[in-house]
């Protein structure tokens, strides 16, 4: 799982609000190289909840990504790019677990993919 | 929808025997001994034999060639998945005509899709991972294209997995229940969603569960999945969103398109097929703002030709009402 995916990603058990971000316990963290893309990564930028991706990234063993959200002036630095590039796409967590905010419920993640099947009582 | 009559027949007559054959593990209780059903049981218990079927069926070619395509060059082929790199298991759906007429419908779309630059496709209930592969293959030089694909049964999810990484492309998968856990942030983000949902007629307790029946337990007319993935599709859209989705005729797809146009959405038949185990439908939705200004007024229907044409293609199709 990359972490643009956890950036959408959030917990929708019956009563939990916002749910959002989904803590991460990483166990196993991969890095796999993608394409580099500027388009993509200008596109994506506005769609990001920042501060989820930046605390996401440190939780994987990833420190280059400021905390507070960069101005939009940013996407212009090469430099810049190349870090949002990695962190949203380049680190996989292959193994762990997403844990709710609010209710401390675990999504494990096996195989790099995310459970995000809910029992009946939590529906 | 009245003239019908000879079709609805027809149609319904065999509808049985098309149902233990298109989704291949439809029970055999209320059959009889009659020569016609012995015929089906004998067909089906070959399917039970033979499995890999879909693989079977296609012995000279290693590639599904796509039959509105067969005059294309041969390379045609090579731009969707191959059968032979589909991976497997006992408990998820293997591609069969319903996932072809779904790819065939990518394809005839194919330059469309690739002028819609889309940032995120999605493919719910992936199965074999056949179409979201497909798919990501036929937009593999839009290099922007990110890929979600999710199964409620675990296994498929593994496969989908593995046809993927046969073929060199990535999808993001998530085990979950349609789009749960991913509407809330993912809403207004989708620009091509792609869905073969579990679309043949079954008694309500056949729907659902983390088998191989949910790639095909619809419900009362196919519907009960079908009318849960809509909402879900229209909340993911994103204004320029592209739905393509497989409705069986007994799904009553007029019906669905009609509704879809209340929310605002236009419908164009790309794929229409009728197998000799079922007709098939591959509707396509988008966001059309004349719907939306005009209301759903009925008047408004007679406006739109390309409407008129839709409507008088489906209503010959069309079992119920």
């Amino acid at each position: 799982m990359r972490l643009l995916t956890h950036n959408m990603l959030s917990s929708n058990i019956k009563g939990v609000i916002n749910g959002f971000p989904l803590l991460i316990q990483a166990e196993r963290v991969v890095e796999k190289q993608v394409d580099f893309n500027p388009d993509f990564l200008k596109n994506m930028f506005s769609k990001i909840d920042w501060k989820a991706l930046a605390d996401a990234s440190k939780t994987m063993g990833y420190d280059e990504l400021p905390d507070e959200v960069p101005d939009p002036s940013v996407l212009d630095s090469q430099e810049f790019l190349q870090k949002f590039h990695h962190a949203l796409l380049e680190l996989h967590l292959e193994e762990g677990a997403l844990v709710c905010p609010e209710t401390g419920r675990r999504f494990p993640v096996n195989k790099g993919i995310p459970n995000m099947l809910l029992h009946e009582d939590e529906v | 929808m009245e003239g019908t009559a000879t079709i609805e027949g027809d149609e319904g007559e065999r509808r049985p025997w098309k149902q233990m054959d298109d989704r291949r593990r439809r029970h055999l209780s209320h059959e009889s001994t009659s020569l016609f059903c012995s015929l089906a049981l004998l067909l089906s218990i070959r399917f039970a034999a033979a499995k890999g079927f879909a693989r079977q069926r296609q012995p000279t070619t290693e590639n599904h060639v796509p039959s509105n395509f067969t005059n294309f060059p041969q390379k045609m082929a090579s731009r969707i998945a191959q059968i032979r790199l589909v991976s497997s298991h006992p408990q998820v759906y293997e591609p069969c005509d319903d996932s072809f007429a779904l790819v065939d419908a990518l394809l005839a779309d194919r330059k469309k899709l690739l002028d819609h630059r889309p940032t995120i496709c999605m493919e719910v209930g992936s199965g074999s991972g056949y179409v979201i592969t497909s798919l990501a293959l036929i937009l593999q030089e839009i290099k922007t294209a990110y890929y979600f694909a999710t199964d409620i049964n675990l296994h498929a999810v593994r496969v989908t997995h593995e046809t993927l990484e046969a073929h060199g492309v990535h999808a993001e998968l998530l085990t979950t229940n349609i789009a749960a856990g991913l509407e809330k942030r993912l809403a207004g983000l989708v620009d091509v969603m792609v869905v073969n949902p579990p679309y043949v007629p079954t008694p309500e307790e056949e729907v659902g569960g983390d088998g191989i029946a949910a790639a095909w337990a619809g419900g009362e007319n196919g519907r009960s999945v079908i009318d849960k993935i809509l909402p879900i599709a229209d909340n993911l859209l994103s204004e320029k969103g592209w739905l393509y989705m497989l409705f069986l005729a007994a799904n009553d797809p007029l019906q669905i398109c009609l509704q879809m146009r209340e929310k605002g959405y236009a419908a164009k038949i790309i794929v229409q097929r009728a197998t000799e185990e079922e007709s098939l439908h591959v509707i396509k939705f988008w966001r059309d703002s004349d719907i939306r200004m005009e209301g759903n007024e009925a008047v408004t229907i007679a406006k739109n030709r390309g409407w008129e044409f839709l409507l008088s293609q489906l209503s010959r199709l069309s079992f119920r009402r």
